[in-house]
């Protein structure tokens, strides 16, 4: 037996053979005042990734997790098997609703710089996710969302009021002032209540789906991560779940490149892509195009007639940018390039949509323009209403009685003693 | 009445709740087939099918995460975490989910579930079979939290448990499932057969949450005590020649305070003790509420008899195990205060 090392060092032993280990922290390519450089992003051409059947063993469509299903070229034609999904109508609606969005975000952002609610988050550039996945859906199917798919809700026909009272935090808020903005819930819209601890609602999605099914019901559910989340614990566990128990679920990862300020490869690590890690898992994993509405929903529209068709959980990872900050709380150009939205080699999904819809011949700048006015006039309207019943520091407000109740479905003893002491 | 072990008594529970209400499922880890690793779900699958009681993977916070969704969905789940020991990777999803989907939704959602967990020490269960983390649970907000002392008052608390609107934990003093336990190791243990609390009735009732027992009626102090340390303090109570009050809380949170201030006032005097390690334990809480609620009609500091602030061991099991000679000196040195 060698007797043991006298060496308190914590430095290279003597007598190493190898070269000392290095440690790896990954980097974007790029940092602020650098240029812009997404050629590491490999942009297949549109139409040319195969539309497996539903029931496609997984094994079989192994390769789509590492293409990106697209269907709008670069001309505005929609291309490919994955095309088709939408009628004109649809297309037509599916804008209005990114407009929508961007619209409601805009006029959000600005009111939290006004001052009228304390937070706000954005999706610009993100808009065609939630809007395209939520027509895949049908009436009953429960949204597992993050804060960044309020999609679902505008393309689900929520009340845009609603959703500004919660972001008010006012009189009229359905959430009673208890929640920070942007965290809505809508049950009866398939929107389940969003936390604010990432990845948690991944996992339970998967047991919404596993109620459904141990209930011989026909409901699916959607779950929702960003990319940065996809490293937390639940994640994994969502995996192993609904892997287990075939649960009629689709597990839907945006990849908008970045969790804050950190960019996805620290979340990825050597992974291929984020599709893949549904590979290991036996789910069918498909990778799309996040800022092409048609795709988005053509993709949709698969993953979720699988989970109908009892044939379980798809995972699909979404490649998009988050064009925007992280947050009203957020600076990027304190992490990343000014300009690299616009680098951006997917583009823009309202002006991809919009120009699709031009060569289609059902849509024009000068329909754009005045459907931007409408859009425009629809959220002031919809904020006039909502400012009615109050902001965060002016006007209507919940009752402090409010703060005591929805702890338990009985107030128990203690907490009525407590909102006593409170004087409410 | 028959008598059963604690564990025929949950088991037993799980059966009458199954059978009622076909929306209460129920899994964990080797819940299914096997019947669980203290036979507690045994039986239940081939009863019920595979759709009502199943394996889960070894994995805190997916079993209670799905749960979760599953409760969103409508359903009653009833899960098992193999050890309390083992919940930690679940308490993300207990305490920023469970407790409080019905608090952020307004009401829109809500999370009728039960997590049952085998806690406790005394059985040589060394660091991470040994565990009381309650406190970790009655600091959160929308949860209640449960731990039964005996047969007949396990299945009527699981009962209410599992019809509850609310999250509840239940913990389980896996010391207790197959007969009480007073502390005194070197005696050989007695079976629940041997005990009047393991009278279990037939079929459904409930034992109400939030409403304590007295134990032992006393006039001298009063102890606080829950789970396998009711048996310590009616041995201490026993050995010692104090006539204390022995209330068994049963239910930490909500808390039957009614009851307590009630006996304190009476006794003057008042004992709290947990196996649970002693700083920021749930005894804590006991102290300042009888502080509170009983400050005129205390002749005596309260004292605390707990675990050490140490992680639980294991060959200095008994010198950690907060025994009947503990407990006992602390009821003398307070009647003598």
């Amino acid at each position: 037996m060698a007797p043991a090392s006298k060496s308190t060092s914590v430095g290279p032993e003597a007598g190493a053979t190898s070269a000392p280990l290095r440690f790896h922290v990954p980097e974007p390519e790029v940092r602020p005042g650098g240029a812009p450089d997404f050629s590491r992003v490999k942009i297949p051409e549109a139409g040319s990734v195969e539309r497996p059947p539903v029931d496609a063993d997984p094994e079989s469509i192994r390769k789509l997790a590492f293409s990106i299903i697209r269907v709008l070229d670069r001309k505005g034609e929609a291309v490919g098997p994955w095309a088709g999904s939408l009628t004109d109508e649809e297309l037509v609606e599916g804008l209005r609703h990114m407009m929508l969005l961007r619209t409601f975000d805009a006029r959000m952002q600005m009111a939290q710089r006004q001052g009228k609610t304390s937070f706000y988050m954005q999706h610009l550039g993100e808009e065609a996710v939630s809007c395209a996945f939520r027509k895949a859906l049908a009436p009953g199917d429960m949204n597992f969302p993050t804060y960044r798919q309020a999609g679902l809700l505008i393309a689900g026909g929520y009340p845009m009021v609603t959703m500004m009272n919660q972001i008010y935090s006012n009189e009229a808020d359905p959430l009673k002032g208890r929640q920070l903005p942007v965290m809505y819930s809508a049950k009866e819209h398939g929107f389940f209540t969003v936390s604010g601890n990432l990845a948690t609602q991944f996992v339970q999605a998967v047991g919404w789906a596993m109620a459904s099914a141990i209930s011989g019901d026909t409901r699916i559910s959607a779950a929702w991560i960003g990319d940065g989340s996809t490293a937390e614990s639940d994640f994994h566990s969502a995996l192993v779940f609904a892997s287990t128990y075939k649960a009629p679920v689709v597990l839907n990862v945006v990849n908008n490149q970045w969790a804050i300020s950190t960019f996805q490869g620290i979340a990825r690590g050597g992974s291929g892509t984020f599709a893949a890690r549904g590979l290991g898992f036996g789910i069918p994993a498909l990778r799309v195009d996040g800022n092409d509405y048609l795709a988005v929903n053509a993709v949709a529209k698969w993953a979720t007639e699988r989970a109908r068709s009892n044939l379980g959980p798809t995972l699909v990872e979404y490649v998009t940018y988050r064009a925007g900050a992280h947050s009203t709380s957020d600076d990027p150009s304190a992490y990343r390039p000014k300009a690299e939205s616009d680098a951006w080699p997917l583009g823009d999904p309202v002006i991809r949509l919009k120009n699709h819809l031009i060569v289609r011949g059902i849509w024009s700048d000068e329909r754009h323009t005045q459907a931007e006015a409408e859009v425009l006039d629809e959220v002031i309207t919809a904020q006039k209403e909502a400012e009615k019943h109050g902001t965060l520091h002016a006007g209507g407000k919940p009752s402090a009685r409010d703060m005591f109740e929805g702890v338990y479905e009985d107030m128990p003893p203690h907490l009525k003693r407590q909102r006593q002491q409170a004087g409410v | 009445m028959p008598r059963k072990t604690m564990i025929e008594a949950i088991r037993d529970a799980i059966d009458v709740s199954m059978g009622r209400d076909e929306r209460v499922v129920v899994y964990g880890e080797d819940v299914g087939y096997f019947g669980g690793v203290f036979r507690c779900t045994a039986g239940l699958q081939a009863k019920y099918g595979k759709s009502r009681c199943f394996d889960a993977p070894i994995n805190e916070s997916g079993i209670v995460g799905t749960a979760i969704g599953m409760a969103a969905y409508g359903m009653k789940p009833c899960v098992e975490i193999q050890f309390a020991d083992y919940m930690y990777p679940a308490y993300d999803q207990l305490t920023q989910e469970a407790a409080r989907l019905r608090y952020r939704s307004n009401g829109e959602f809500t999370c009728p579930i039960v997590v049952r967990m085998p806690t406790g020490g005394g059985i040589f269960g060394g660091q991470t079979h040994s565990q009381s983390p309650e406190a970790l649970f009655t600091h959160v907000a929308g949860l209640k939290t449960v731990v039964p002392s005996n047969p007949a008052d396990a299945k009527g608390l699981l009962i209410a448990a599992i019809e509850d609107p609310d999250p509840v934990i239940f913990l389980e003093p896996k010391r207790l499932y197959n007969g009480p336990f007073d502390g005194h190791h070197e005696r050989p243990v007695t079976p629940w057969s041997k005990h009047e609390l393991g009278e279990v009735a037939d079929g459904h009732y409930k034992v109400p949450l939030g409403k304590a027992a007295i134990r032992r009626k006393g006039s001298a102090v009063t102890v606080l005590a829950y789970g396998t340390m009711v048996y310590v303090a009616l041995a201490a109570a026993e050995e010692t020649g104090i006539d204390a009050e022995i209330i068994d809380l049963r239910t930490l949170l909500p808390l039957d305070l009614d009851t307590i201030v009630e006996s304190v006032n009476k006794t003057g005097r008042c004992v709290v003790i947990h196996e649970a390690t002693t700083t920021s334990g749930f005894g804590a809480e006991l102290v300042t509420l009888v502080q509170e609620h009983c400050f005129y009609h205390l002749e005596a500091p309260v004292a605390r008899v707990a675990g050490w602030d140490t992680p639980y061991p294991h060959a200095q099991e008994w010198d950690y195990f907060p025994g009947p000679a503990r407990v006992g000196r602390a009821l003398i040195e307070t009647m003598e205060a």
